[in-house]
């Protein structure tokens, strides 16, 4: 028995190292589950505001470029409000629960970001105070950005899209096909398009956009432009759609959040039905 | 370790964990050559250190790197693996005569070829790890292997760089 000890002993140090390379290892796979809840991450008050304060200074030279966004967003909401307003007339609309907004937009500021790693993430610096949720969408006047992961009390961490694990219900808007944007880890402007039937006719130039068929993104939001179209060697019976991103992740500065108010009764209906709906 | 020098090393630490989190974190050249210099703090511990507490403090270092990467468990993994190759890789390079008990391992003491025989290969077993872990599943091995490449390289020219300007010289180099 005290050989047995003894022996132990002397690998001490090795079994160190293991047990400190098994907590890693678990960290790293308790952090990547979907549905776990991250405790230690860039989102907590500390950290967050470390990051807050970098991105304060850097995003004082960008300050010219998100104005002149603005503005250009501003003359395009202007010109799409400008057809929705009625004359006013002695017709009175009810108000009616079909008219409810199913979907409630929110601002936020992103804190810190990474696009060069497989699994990329956004901080951002509004939390469960501003009514941030786990499960929203995130986006930019661009495109698509992500979908918030976790939230703290003051900042919230989203999924960019820029990670393989992320899938977008999307769609062909030429033709409405539909299937999913998927990122291959390759380069942070290009992305793939699975499940699209080689009987489609897709061409290069087409507009990708969100498919609004799950309960994160509202239908019709970029995410990209067709740029190349293969045919599959491994299996013949889907295109290789690749899609030039049309939000540029290494400039996303400001970012709007979109919640579904319904999310929760689509999604009861889906777990009853014992469908799984991807993002 | 006496009490000055583990000053010095806490000062190290912070010093270059600072510069990891707010210049370095985005930084990439031509996407593939990124820079670990908080590395550099761990690999100019002093030889005579123990196996186990230079475990633990590179555990725990990866692991504040991590929070702020949003990658939690990846730095931690590879620092610890780094730690563990550390006095291994220092027994086989071992100078004739060995060390002395207050040797560090940095430019001013062992010069300058033998801190590239020393940092280069356990930088690139870091990158290597923390590249396969970064792309696990994804099937890219060449990726995590250019990607270490250049990484470790960059990362053992900036640690030179750091170390001729900023540390005490001693023999004049």
């Amino acid at each position: 028995m005290l050989r047995i000890l003894q022996f132990l002993y002397s690998l001490r140090a090795f079994l160190i190292f293991v047990l400190l390379e098994v907590t890693a290892i678990w960290l790293i796979v308790e952090n990547n589950s979907p549905q776990g809840a991250a405790f230690f991450n860039s989102s907590s008050a500390i950290i967050g505001s470390a990051l807050k304060t970098q991105s304060d200074v850097a995003d004082f030279f960008s300050l010219a470029e998100a104005n002149e966004a603005l503005v250009t967003e501003n003359a395009s909401l202007l010109g799409a409000l400008n057809g929705v307003q009625t004359i006013p007339d002695s017709l009175a609309i009810e108000l009616d629960s079909l008219l409810n907004a199913t979907y409630e937009f929110k601002g936020a500021r992103v804190v810190s970001n990474s696009l060069r790693f497989s699994q990329n993430h956004l901080t951002l610096n509004k939390g469960s105070k501003d009514g941030i949720k786990p499960g929203m969408g995130v986006f930019n006047h661009e495109g698509v950005v992500g979908r918030v992961k976790t939230a703290s009390l003051n900042f919230s961490i989203a999924i960019s899209l820029l990670n393989t694990g992320m899938l977008i219900s999307s769609k062909i808007k030429s033709n409405g096909v539909f299937g999913s944007v998927n990122w291959d880890g390759n380069d942070s402007r290009h992305a793939k398009m699975l499940y699209i039937g080689r009987h489609v006719n897709a061409q290069v130039g087409d507009t990708v956009i969100t498919s609004g068929f799950n309960a994160v993104f509202p239908e019709g939001i970029n995410i990209g432009i067709i740029s190349k179209i293969n045919s599959r060697t491994d299996n013949p019976n889907y295109l290789d759609i690749l899609i030039a991103l049309s939000t540029d992740f290494s400039k996303v500065g400001y970012v709007y959040l979109v919640e579904n108010t319904q999310f929760n009764e689509l999604d009861s209906l889906n777990i009853k039905s014992e469908v799984t709906n991807e993002f | 370790m006496n009490f000055k020098s583990l000053i010095t090393f806490i000062f190290l630490v912070i010093v270059f964990g600072l510069i990891q989190i707010l210049l370095l974190k985005n930084l990439a050249l031509f996407g593939i050559a990124f820079c670990f210099i908080y590395l550099v703090s761990i690999l100019s511990f002093p030889t005579s250190i123990p196996a186990i507490p230079l475990l633990i403090l590179s555990f725990f270092l990866g692991l504040l790197i991590d929070v702020f990467y949003d990658t939690l468990g990846i730095h931690a993994l590879a620092a610890t693996f780094l730690a563990f190759l550390r006095p291994h890789w220092l027994k086989v390079i071992s100078p004739s005569g060995g060390y002395d008990d207050a040797t560090n391992p940095t430019i001013s003491e062992m010069g300058i070829g033998w801190y590239i025989s020393y940092s280069w290969p356990l930088i690139f077993a870091f990158c290597l790890l923390f590249f396969l872990t970064d792309q696990w599943g994804t099937g890219r091995f060449l990726t995590a292997l250019n990607k270490s490449f250049f990484s470790s390289t960059f990362t053992v020219l900036l640690a030179i760089i750091v170390q001729l300007l900023f540390f005490k010289r001693r023999r004049g180099i």
